[in-house]
């Protein structure tokens, strides 16, 4: 076996990204249960340990460019390098948007007694999974799971539809909710864009194999 | 990069090469494309270099070798009875790896091949030698000492001299056995742009055992392993997604 300290560099890249999508997999997971119990201390725990999910997303930059750079890599070990530096994008705005949902149920803290029809732990149910599946599809190179999650997007967007109906009904009959419904429209959507960024992980995972990104050959 | 054309210029057909014992070449086909560079690639010893050499018969005056099957040039076998060798050297040119330019003037090197092809007139002798170094992209550098010692150039104009000696006789095939191997950086930069520019009116075959330059310039890419053809296709298919696992071993530094 030759270039050993390369074989490291791969692996030790490879290492550092899991250890990325678990924090961001952990942190939306702690973000909708702070959400669902009002838990004010998890929800500060959690904007803490964005400093640490952005930290990790510049040193994996890096160490990709530090790879191109010295090794020059090509065919798998290109795809597999290129699928790092573009997925860990993806991963920082999920962990950036867990951030944004704990922050905004430290504002909710005070929350009206209007009707919460339960949609927003069904759909962030959803979104949760498809970010574990994403990232369960990078670390097993699991094409037919990845697809399989890119499908999940659709009920996500579907619940997005639905609780935005039911917001604006709320605008409409009750005043003093409307500051609260705001919220729960925003972490509707943030929870929107984390599945979108799980499809978009997904997408970078079927790249690293088939060199194709949305059906079109790039590489 | 994909070639200008894709006419099939010169073609091997079960080509086998024995070194005494040695089966050095293993029943090789394989297609040139016309105006296109093509890289043989492969570790030392896998036979890329004695392939490249059955296509212009440098291999004749090994006494040990024996080579069966076809090398066909437009339709004709270079093996064949009638060839005459020094016809086809001229049509199949060759560039070494390290320069060699003959111990004599830069204009002498370059007319060298057309007086032996029986041009004699000093006119056209002098627009033969203008328009090859201009070709070779080292004219501005030594129009003014053509009748300096062809010696006294650097590495990498030696190696363009070459390259403009190989352009004197008219070739149409250029076969160039690691042009750049012996040259720091900046000369095999000029010599990979001369390569490039060279392929609007040549087919060009290089060996090399510089990934990246195949990679750069090549528009298709051969690889070799112990005698065998492995993979060939083009090179952007090669780079990116090989379909024999040793291609992708070699070209990723895992054995070679």
């Amino acid at each position: 076996m030759m270039r050993r300290s390369y074989e490291n560099d791969l692996n030790e890249l490879h290492i550092e990204i899991i250890k990325m999508v678990s924090l961001i997999e952990r942190a939306i997971e702690d973000s909708v249960r702070a959400f669902e119990q009002n838990d004010l201390a998890l929800c500060e725990a959690i904007i803490d340990q964005d400093k640490t999910i952005d930290d990790l997303e510049k040193s994996i930059e890096s160490k990709c460019l530090w790879l191109i750079a010295r090794e020059q890599p090509v065919a798998s070990d290109l795809k597999k390098i290129t699928t790092g530096l573009k997925m860990i994008t993806d991963m920082e705005r999920i962990g950036d948007h867990a951030a944004d949902i704990a922050a905004l149920t430290l504002r909710l803290s005070v929350r009206n007694s209007f009707a919460d029809s339960g949609h927003i732990p069904q759909m962030a149910e959803i979104a949760v999974s498809m970010v574990h599946d994403a990232v369960t599809s990078y670390i097993n190179t699991d094409l037919e799971l990845s697809k399989e999650t890119r499908r999940r997007d659709d009920d996500v967007d579907e619940y997005f539809n639905v609780i935005k109906r039911e917001l604006v009904s709320v605008f409409r009959s009750n005043e003093d909710a409307i500051d609260n419904a705001i919220d729960f429209l925003l972490i509707a959507k943030y929870l929107e864009r984390i599945a979108d960024h799980a499809v978009n992980i997904c997408e970078w995972v079927e790249f690293s194999v088939t060199g194709k990104h949305k059906d079109a050959k790039v590489f | 990069m994909k070639g200008n054309t894709e006419i099939q210029k010169l073609r091997t057909e079960d080509l086998h090469l024995y070194y005494g014992d040695v089966h050095a070449l293993k029943g090789i086909n394989m297609d040139v494309h016309s105006r296109c560079i093509t890289a043989l690639i492969g570790p030392s010893g896998c036979g890329k270099s004695t392939f490249l050499k059955t296509l212009n018969r440098m291999n004749d005056t090994i006494p040990s070798v024996k080579i069966t099957g076809k090398v066909i040039l437009d339709g004709e076998d270079v093996y064949g009875k009638n060839v005459d060798v020094t016809v086809l050297r001229k049509k199949v040119g060759m560039v070494f790896q390290s320069p060699n330019p003959f111990p004599m003037s830069i204009y002498d090197n370059i007319a060298y091949g057309p007086r032996v092809h029986g041009q004699k007139r000093r006119h056209e002798l002098d627009e033969i030698v203008e328009r090859s170094l201009t070709s070779a992209a080292i004219w501005d550098e030594v129009k003014d000492r053509l009748k300096k010692p062809a010696l006294g150039l650097s590495g990498g104009q030696q190696q363009r001299l070459c390259i403009a000696r190989c352009l004197a006789t008219q070739p149409e095939i250029l076969l160039m056995d690691e042009p750049t191997s012996a040259l720091d950086p900046i000369s095999t930069s000029k010599i990979e742009e001369l390569i490039y520019d060279l392929k609007k009116e040549y087919s060009i075959v290089i060996v090399t055992h510089n990934m990246q330059q195949a990679a750069r310039v090549s528009d298709y890419t051969a690889f070799f392993l112990l005698g065998e053809l492995i993979e060939y296709d083009t090179t952007n298919a090669i780079f990116s997604s090989p379909k024999v696992q040793q291609t992708e071993n070699y070209i990723t530094g895992r054995f070679g």
